[in-house]
């Protein structure tokens, strides 16, 4: 038999989400098996029962911290791995679930649960970077399963995995599509979000909804004009950034301008 | 002697769960499906959102069956503004939903549960010597998510689903490049369903209630009255009136009963026992050629009941994409207006139930979402409780994974199940 190098170890960890992003690696069905042969599958509860002990030479962190043990796991996941790379929106900036932060908490656990002391949770919901140190992250609220393939086999051949950071716009001309804003009026919001889907709600004909959070640069204000001439009303800017990145600063602040001017004329009428 | 078979982290299943069977002698006394996933209360965020906004937030609830929270969340909403999509639109929305379920039901299948009949800790290892198998099933899935992609513009949390309908419809070029591999991975599951109806199935039943949609004259999806094998045959709207959740303090997720009469089993089983008269030909041959017909009360054989649904999704997807001419509109409109509506689909897992109150300028007022692994959970647990003597007398080990297996045979979407579970009470009435 020829002697063959040991292969990494992959691991993939799980906290606040949707399973999405993770599922993202099961959805890759051409390149799976040749994944399997790459890496030995350390860790990874939703497809095996296999959990080989740390450590791990890249763990996959997917979902967000809150609860008080999931705080405490997320820097044993850390101590474990040479390389930590966060996956999606809920990993990146908190996820949807980050709407409780700037709600009270204990009011959302009463809507939703009858008896709500059995519920521990955390009064927000946090990115995996807030905790502990994060090498690489991939965006989307679904990750692209081929930017995780890339980053993948960028770290398995030992390159530094390149992750473009400008904007949705860009892809879409990329893609030659007519401008969903410009020639249709349909609030949209590419300009200021992270490239990685390519494009894919102005190709569908509609407005880029921002679930892969900001782009590196962004100009809200800018986009504001734009968004108010194709007919968005300053509530409906500030819900349009208050979905599954509503945490992500440059977003937050966006919405928090949009809250300001609303109360402001709220006050002059009342 | 107390024994524990206890699973901390319930492995090839969507989510985090765990499992605590104690024992007093050779007798169970107590059994804990917990649910550890944390909360993300969505039907507390909803409240004040658009209702265009409801099909991409509610999607984000579950990665492995957003279609079917978009498709419910649709139609709740169309039936609260008095809206009703047919014709083409409703055909494209049950291809949409076919994608799914081939996708959903290949990944839980092949990866999730085929392993455990096998002996394999998962698809990978079972790989090692029944490669075609998991190629197949891969294909198989691929095929299902090629349709999700298409029509939704990706396979994970589709972009392309609005109330009314679509934001853009498909060309039949899109829909008819589809064909070749669907054809495929057709002949594959009729394969696949002979190879799995070999599998060595515990020797399990139980006298399960069986909760499904029924619908006039199709396999259900979207639409249908709630029926149940003990008699009970309701409107959507009715649900309230015949369902109860009760929180446990074990358990993020809320546990579904029949009102006066206890817990229920929904998903493929049910739907298969339910409605195999509303197969199709292909699929009901190919049940009939193995001999899985109902009633089929081995929670095990669950297995071949998805299998059946994936010949069964996979016939009707080709015959939806031959007989598809694009229509004028890709949405119907509507107008807001204060009311309440319900919509009730089936998942891949089984009936998930959804009912929003709208105010005046269309946002929401309340939202109420019953997710099928929360109605399956108490009858999890009471599979547990009739398994227990058998696991007291097996090895240990052993006993933890057929445990585990028994969970499986679910197929629970544990993300599902705990993010929303709204419950005013905590009652046995």
């Amino acid at each position: 038999m020829p002697t063959r190098k040991k292969r990494p170890k992959l691991a993939v960890f799980k906290f606040a989400s949707c399973d999405g992003c993770q599922l993202s690696l099961l959805d890759c069905e051409d390149e799976l098996l040749l994944l399997a042969d790459a890496v030995r599958i350390a860790s990874f509860a939703e497809a095996s029962s296999r959990v080989l002990r740390g450590p791990y030479d890249i763990s996959l962190v997917e979902g967000s911290i809150t609860t008080p043990h999931d705080a405490e796991r997320i820097r044993e996941v850390r101590a474990q791995s040479r390389v930590l790379v966060t996956i999606g929106a809920c990993a990146t900036s908190g996820g949807v679930q980050a709407l409780r932060n700037f709600r009270d908490v204990k009011e959302f656990a009463r809507v939703v649960y009858a008896r709500p002391e059995y519920i521990d949770t955390l009064a927000t919901s946090t990115p995996i970077a807030d905790h502990v140190k994060v090498d690489y992250e991939l965006r989307g609220c679904p990750i692209d399963k081929r930017q995780l393939l890339a980053v993948l086999s960028a770290l398995l051949s030992g390159r530094t995995p390149s992750i473009a950071s400008h904007s949705v716009c860009m892809q879409c001309k990329l893609r030659g599509n007519v401008c969903v804003m410009v020639a249709h009026g349909t609030p949209c919001l590419g300009p200021v979000t992270h490239a990685g889907c390519g494009a894919l709600c102005p190709t569908y004909h509609r407005g880029c909804y921002g679930c892969f959070g900001p782009a590196e640069t962004t100009n809200t204000g800018g986009l504001e004009w734009a968004l108010v001439a194709a007919g968005a009303s300053q509530e409906d800017i500030a819900r349009t950034y208050a979905t599954f990145n509503t945490a992500a600063p440059p977003f937050r602040r966006a919405q928090e301008e949009q809250l300001v001017q609303i109360r402001l004329k709220e006050g002059r009428r009342g | 002697m107390a024994r524990t078979i206890k699973v901390d982290y319930l492995a090839r299943v969507e989510g985090e769960g765990a499992l605590t069977i104690r024992f007093k002698g050779d007798k169970p006394s107590a059994v804990e499906l917990r649910i550890f996933e944390p909360p993300r209360f969505f039907e507390a965020f909803l409240r004040g959102r658009a209702y265009q906004e409801v099909p991409d937030i509610v999607a984000r609830i579950c990665g492995i069956c957003p279609v079917a929270y978009q498709m419910s969340a649709c139609h709740a909403i169309e039936d609260a503004l008095g809206i009703r999509t047919d014709g083409t639109l409703r055909a494209l929305r049950r291809l949409l939903y076919c994608g799914e379920w081939i996708e959903s039901h290949g990944l839980h299948v092949f990866m999730l549960h085929a392993p455990d009949f096998l002996g394999y800790e998962d698809a990978i290892a079972m790989a090692k010597d029944h490669r075609e198998w998991v190629v197949r099933g891969l294909g198989i899935k691929k095929a299902g998510n090629a349709i999700v992609a298409a029509l939704g513009g990706r396979e994970i949390h589709p972009i392309n689903v609005k109330v009314g309908g679509f934001y853009r419809v498909p060309t039949r070029a899109e829909l008819s490049a589809l064909l070749p591999a669907l054809e495929t991975a057709l002949g594959d599951a009729e394969m696949c369903l002979a190879w799995a109806a070999r599998f060595d199935f515990p020797a399990f039943e139980r006298d399960y209630e069986y909760v499904a949609l029924r619908h006039a004259d199709e396999y259900p999806f979207c639409e249908g009255r709630i029926v149940s094998n003990k008699g009970l045959d309701i409107d959507l709207h009715a649900y309230e009136e015949h369902f109860a959740e009760l929180q446990v303090p074990h358990s993020t997720a809320l546990h579904s009963v029949v009102r006066g009469r206890g817990d229920y089993q929904c998903g493929p089983l049910a739907r298969f026992n339910l409605n195999f008269d509303r197969l199709g030909e292909r699929a009901r041959d190919a049940a009939e050629r193995v001999e899985f017909v109902p009633p089929c009360h081995n929670t095990y054989k669950s297995l071949l009941a998805r299998m059946v649904e994936i010949i069964q999704a996979l016939d009707e997807a080709i015959r939806i994409i031959h007989g598809y001419a694009p229509p004028d509109a890709p949405a119907i409109a509507a107008a807001p207006r204060r009311a309440t509506g319900y919509g009730c689909t089936e998942a891949p897992r089984g009936m998930l139930w959804h009912k929003y109150t709208l105010d005046e300028a269309g946002l929401v007022e309340d939202a109420r979402i019953v997710p099928p692994t929360s109605q399956n959970q108490k009858c999890i647990e009471q599979d547990l409780w009739q398994l227990a003597p058998t696991l007291a007398a097996m090895p240990h080990a052993a006993a933890t994974r057929r445990a585990e297996q028994a969970v499986r045979n679910f197929d629970p979407c544990i993300s599902c199940s705990t993010h929303f579970l709204r419950l005013a009470i905590e009652r046995e009435d």
